[in-house]
């Protein structure tokens, strides 16, 4: 392994970079390394000339061939793999892309990988949030190489660079073990997807039923745009789907305002949805603990809160 | 077929987890614990399998000290076949633990081992993975939902924004998300069945591999905690709170 090289895998949907991207790039500045970026796909020259116009990028590796159009975490991973010896430091954005093949590659390496990184505190030695970000752990890597994701809302998004780096286009040879690609479904649903709603209105037990759940959520939730989300006790009363759940057990939410409707506040409800920017709490138990967190608490009956709040944020035309 | 399902022993979902005092670690003394939830979807998984006929014989296996056995049994009393302990004291991270599990495929040769996607500890989310990387076997992560025909297994993914359907031979690996399936409640009656059954324990140290920790921990905190809010007593004085934030709102 050579040491002094940064490799960043960069996410793309086949003609754009991930937004996360821009801000992989200035976590890896931070190693004060040569950064190249590695895009991979079919037919992905777009997304090699986006790279190479970022900022703190030196050169852009460009793996494109028609096999690669949905590439697996084995495909992914054997390509990384063939360069990884050139690079003192792999990283990526974490998000279900990266965290499906890069710790394939740390085993290969031999490296213990250290994810979703929220602060590179001097290299080699980063802050991470362990319990759904109910604690903060400080850890310290004892391997030569490095292999990392990074949350990259906890990074700036790097600028546009007036000239373009150095695009070299790399041909990999043998091929891994075969996976076979059948289809992708992205959500259709008129709401938001929870994980990265910026509004989300949530229910809890109180709520009684599914019909309720329904009919008292679903008109807030239309009002603001915003995604659906429950307690797991709402879950485990079949009151919602799974796929709702916030919680460590669910869904981790940090959405810009977060109303929680008849949640008592459970540690491992409120694990998943403390970071949100603003916390609303309706709740007809005064002790709820839930109150302890919110920025706004209301008690009152849900039955006739919710739907005069959904009226008066109509009147207000707030949408 | 075969199937060994990996599980791990963590702090239970409903207890508050608090840094010790001094910063040097998690503080988990005298903390109930349980087995990782979404580790519960992979036995469930496998049970389901088993339902259907797919599936002969579950193996569920965890690393730890003896106190660890408690885990085993709930995975028996919710109807594994057997348990085995790999036994240590030494903390295990995502790499160590995929050299231990890789070991025992090789040794078992099941033709599907099913992982929890993460534990709610550390949330590292890399054994599974680390495991089909060293074993050299596809993987599919994410699963809310497995289909077996003959040696291959359709798996619908979880990733951001949606769902991806792919098809793997197996022997492979696949990490259960919680969509998966509501993992059954164990009874009474099962739990006292399976504290009769035996579990076989292989010191770790018999293994001889190369397991030690690759993150060294230096300082566990809390983060910052949250300012104290207000109580509005109306829906209108809420909303006159709310149209204060400038961008909230979508």
């Amino acid at each position: 392994m050579s040491s002094g090289q940064t490799l960043v895998m960069a996410e793309h949907d086949g003609t754009q970079l991930a937004a996360s991207v821009y801000r992989s790039i200035t976590a890896a500045q931070q190693f004060g390394q040569h950064v190249s970026v590695l895009v991979i796909g079919a037919g992905i020259t777009q997304v090699a000339r986006e790279a190479a116009m970022i900022n703190g990028v030196q050169r852009v590796l460009q793996v494109d061939a028609v096999t690669l159009q949905h590439p697996s975490a084995e495909q992914i991973s054997h390509i990384v793999l063939q360069m990884a010896n050139a690079y003192e430091v792999l990283l990526a954005a974490h998000s279900s892309w990266s965290k499906n093949f890069l710790p394939r590659v740390a085993a290969l390496l031999d490296v213990g990988m250290v994810s979703d990184v929220l602060h590179i505190i001097v290299p080699r030695t980063y802050q991470r949030s362990v319990y759904a970000g109910n604690l903060l752990s400080t850890v310290q890597s004892q391997d030569e190489q490095q292999v990392l994701t990074v949350h990259a809302s906890k990074f700036k998004l790097a600028s546009l660079s007036q000239t373009s780096a150095v695009i070299e286009r790399l041909t990999v040879t043998g091929s891994p073990v075969p996976v076979r690609w059948i289809s992708q479904t992205l959500n259709q649903s008129p709401r938001p997807p929870l994980a990265s709603a910026k509004v989300v209105v949530s229910g809890g037990r109180a709520l009684g039923s599914a019909e309720r759940f329904e009919a008292v959520l679903a008109p807030l939730a239309n009002q603001l745009q915003a995604a659906i989300g429950a307690s797991r006790a709402a879950v485990d009363a079949g009151y919602a789907p799974n796929d709702l759940q916030v919680g460590q057990t669910g869904v981790v939410v940090a959405p810009a305002l977060y109303i929680a409707v008849g949640i008592s506040g459970a540690i491992q409800h409120t694990y998943g949805m403390k970071d949100s920017q603003v916390i609303v709490a309706i709740n007809q138990d005064p002790e709820a603990p839930i109150f302890q967190m919110a920025d706004y608490g209301l008690v009152g009956d849900l039955f006739s809160v919710i739907p005069a709040l959904t009226a008066a944020l109509s009147q207000a035309n707030i949408n | 077929m075969n199937v060994l399902v990996a599980i791990k022993r963590v702090v239970d979902y409903n207890i508050k987890v608090r840094a010790k005092p001094d910063g040097s670690a998690v503080d988990i003394a005298g903390v109930k614990m349980s087995v990782n939830p979404f580790d519960e979807n992979a036995i469930e998984a496998a049970l389901q399998l088993k339902e259907q006929g797919v599936v002969s014989h579950i193996t569920v296996v965890t690393i730890g000290p003896n106190s660890h056995q408690d885990s085993l049994r709930h995975a028996l009393a919710m109807g594994a076949d057997d348990a085995l302990l790999i036994e240590t004291d030494e903390v295990l991270q995502s790499l160590g633990v995929a050299k231990v599990l890789k070991q025992l495929v090789d040794t078992m040769q099941p033709q599907l081992v099913l992982l929890g996607k993460q534990a709610i500890d550390d949330d590292a989310g890399q054994t599974g993975q680390m495991l089909a990387a060293l074993l050299n076997y596809p993987q599919a992560t994410y699963a809310s939902h497995i289909e077996i025909n003959g040696l291959e297994a359709t798996v619908v993914r979880e990733i951001d924004g949606g769902t991806e359907t792919i098809a793997i031979h197996l022997p492979a690996v696949i990490t259960a998300d919680l969509r998966l399936n509501e993992p059954r409640f164990v009874k009474l009656p099962q739990l006292m069945l399976a504290r009769k059954k035996q579990i076989n324990t292989v010191p770790l140290a018999s293994l001889d591999l190369d397991t030690r920790q690759r993150l060294i921990q230096l300082r566990v905190e809390e983060p910052p905690p949250r300012a104290a809010g207000i109580m509005v007593d109306s829906v209108d004085a809420l909303v006159s709170q709310l149209i204060k934030h400038e961008g909230i709102f979508a």
